[in-house]
């Protein structure tokens, strides 16, 4: 719902030179890190690092931070944005100050993973996928996270969130601003 | 009689420095490796019985030997994308003992002249990335990798650790290494096998996780040894996740050969609720279900294939008898759907739509024909698709149909589901784990 609000008024900048310079400052000055891991000659496989930082740079993968990112690696642009878009935690659409990721696969969901994200989606008046109408925060259902054993867990901010109780999941995102 | 722990030996110490580990004789191992003819310790491997623990169960020794003689650079990848639900082991040795993966890794590269090796691993696992991170500087700046392997050897070795972003899908080998290549994680065609034409057109081997982290042991203790802890084979020790309704839920380090009911009912507690169980899958969502008068059986692949499944990956989930079937298989059906990468047509389409006749029969608004339907799609998916995610999508639903008919009948019947809010079951709630010895309380 409120994702598509945000991609229908905020396309994002559409060309490198609509970034913030010292934004893409910090991203040239990351590049040689990412880089080191791979042979000179194959320097397009660090697309997913190199993403990877464009996201924790810009917020968001739009379209001039993909192109960015094909530019430093030498690829045509569609190549950043295939890869954009075939895996799930790139963000090719604004998101919140917060990305919440509920799993509610079987293991999850047998230990009240599924009630887990319903009573998140009811209290942050928000569907799956939506951003809350203040911009704190982005709630998705995710896949099986692998911490089937200390079920139910959940992502905020890329960092998991294990053998979560409704009141552990409360101060969790009271935390949250 | 005490058991043998090979994997989880260190946990509960929870210290993954390096001076930990070597306090525990770490890297003894390579120190010996570097002073065997790399062809023997090849020997060790094959002669160990070792298995691939990433759900295939391919002999590891025998993947080894598949590499052209000649052909140069060669490169390892160590699977670490650990996304088949109900699977969650590889994530703690990379955070208990992630020196014992990287000695694994350096013995396997001495052992087959490969200079880089690249661990990837799922981009949820941050904890687990930094872990790794953090043991490969350690190592590096102790000497053991870099230009001279193990500080001794004119040997170089050097290697990364690289993460995903999101995608089951870059757990199947060939999707891994075009994943490691900076591209979407399309299955590649086999033959050619990975070993032969693998990451940047090069021989390549892949292994899991677990199973490099149990070649330090063999090297140590000899190959036979290892293969004695088995049974058929399969040699060693496997750690075993298993999740869902039980009491104690967590990671067992068990002989490859160990009885599932056991397991189960002895050293997780049974179920939490105590009431019957009802399913178990045994080997990761991918597995058929084993109705609950079926468990008593071994876990050794060869053992289990007998009786209808497998224990691919290690990780088991119970479900007792106030679970839903149709519900447990919906949610299945809809990871498959949202997991496929739509390169093949019969997956691509027909995951979603085994997806939503599930739903449909779920909701109560499901016909006789919708079953018969939902009999005859996997068929049509396995065996017709690039990659094993085909057939990975169509044996739960075989299965769980086949076994539980009756209540997938009932639903159509009765135009609903009698579970009504406790499709789930009744006892949704978090657990105490215990994991390789490690209390993990529910807060």
């Amino acid at each position: 719902m409120s994702h598509h609000d945000h991609a229908e008024t905020e396309r994002g900048p559409q060309d490198i030179a609509e970034l913030p310079k010292d934004k893409v400052a910090r991203f040239d000055a990351a590049l040689p890190e990412i880089l080191r891991r791979y042979p000179a000659d194959h320097k397009e496989a660090a697309m997913l690092a190199a993403l990877r930082r464009a996201q924790e740079i810009f917020g968001w993968l739009s379209p001039a931070a993909q192109k960015l990112v094909a530019d430093r690696l030498g690829a045509p642009a569609t190549r950043a944005e295939e890869v954009a878009t075939f895996y799930v935690m790139y963000h090719t659409r604004p998101v919140g100050r917060h990305v919440v990721e509920v799993c509610t696969n079987v293991s999850c969901s047998l230990a009240g993973g599924f009630d887990l994200f319903e009573n998140l989606k009811a209290q942050l008046g928000v569907e799956n996928g939506g951003t809350t109408k203040d911009g704190r925060i982005t709630l998705r259902q995710v896949e099986c996270l692998g911490s089937c054993g200390t079920a139910p867990a959940m992502l905020v901010d890329e960092e998991m969130y294990e053998s979560l109780t409704p009141q552990s999941v409360e101060k969790i995102l009271g935390g949250l601003k | 009689m005490s058991e043998t722990l090979i994997l989880t030996r260190r946990w509960p110490k929870n210290d993954p420095s390096l001076a930990g580990y070597r306090a525990d004789g770490g890297y003894a191992a390579l120190d010996k490796a570097l002073g065997m003819p790399p062809a023997a310790i090849v020997d060790e491997v094959k002669a160990s019985n070792l298995r691939g623990r990433g759900g295939a169960g391919f002999p590891t020794g025998m993947k080894w030997t598949f590499l052209p003689k000649d052909v140069r650079p060669r490169y390892l990848c160590i699977n670490a994308d650990e996304s088949e639900p109900g699977t969650f082991k590889d994530r703690y040795i990379c955070e208990y003992d992630p020196h014992l993966l990287v000695e694994g890794i350096a013995i396997a590269c001495f052992a087959l002249d490969i200079h880089l090796a690249y661990i990837y691993i799922r981009g949820e696992f941050a904890k687990q990335a930094r872990a790794l991170e953090k043991a490969l500087e350690e190592a590096y700046a102790a000497g053991i990798l870099g230009p001279k392997l193990g500080g001794k050897a004119d040997f170089a070795l050097d290697v990364h650790v690289v993460r995903g972003a999101g995608a089951y899908i870059c757990g199947e080998e060939s999707a891994l290494m075009e994943s490691v290549e900076g591209k979407k994680g399309y299955p590649r065609f086999k033959p050619p096998f990975p070993a032969i034409v693998g990451l940047w057109g090069k021989p390549t081997i892949i292994n899991n996780v677990e199973t490099l982290a149990n070649v330090p042991w063999i090297v140590t203790n000899g190959g036979a040894a290892f293969a004695a802890l088995g049974a058929g084979k399969t040699g060693g020790t496997r750690l075993f996740g298993v999740s869902g309704n039980v009491k104690r839920p967590g990671v067992y380090e068990k002989p490859a050969g160990y009885n599932l009911k056991k397991l189960i009912l002895e050293d997780c507690g049974g179920t939490a609720s105590g009431r019957p169980v009802k399913a178990v899958i045994p080997g990761g969502s991918s597995s058929p279900v084993l109705r609950g008068d079926e468990i008593d059986v071994s876990l050794e692949p060869d053992a289990i294939k007998a009786a209808g499944t497998m224990s691919g990956s290690g990780g088991v989930i119970v479900m007792d008898d106030s679970v839903c079937m149709v519900r447990a298989l919906a949610r299945i059906a809809m990871f498959y759907a949202e997991e496929s990468c739509g390169q093949c047509t019969p997956c691509r389409q027909g995951t979603p739509w085994m997806w939503k006749i599930l739903e449909k029969i779920e909701r109560g608004e499901g016909t006789m024909d919708d079953l018969k339907l939902i009999e005859q799609l996997p068929g049509n998916i396995m065996g017709q698709t690039i990659c094993a995610l085909g057939d990975a999508a169509a044996m739960p639903v075989q299965s769980f149909v086949k076994k539980f008919r009756q209540e997938f009948v009932d639903h159509v019947e009765g135009r609903g589901c009698k579970h009504g809010q406790t499709a789930w079951g009744v006892s949704r709630q978090a657990r105490e784990a215990w994991v390789g010895g490690n209390r993990h309380p529910a807060r």
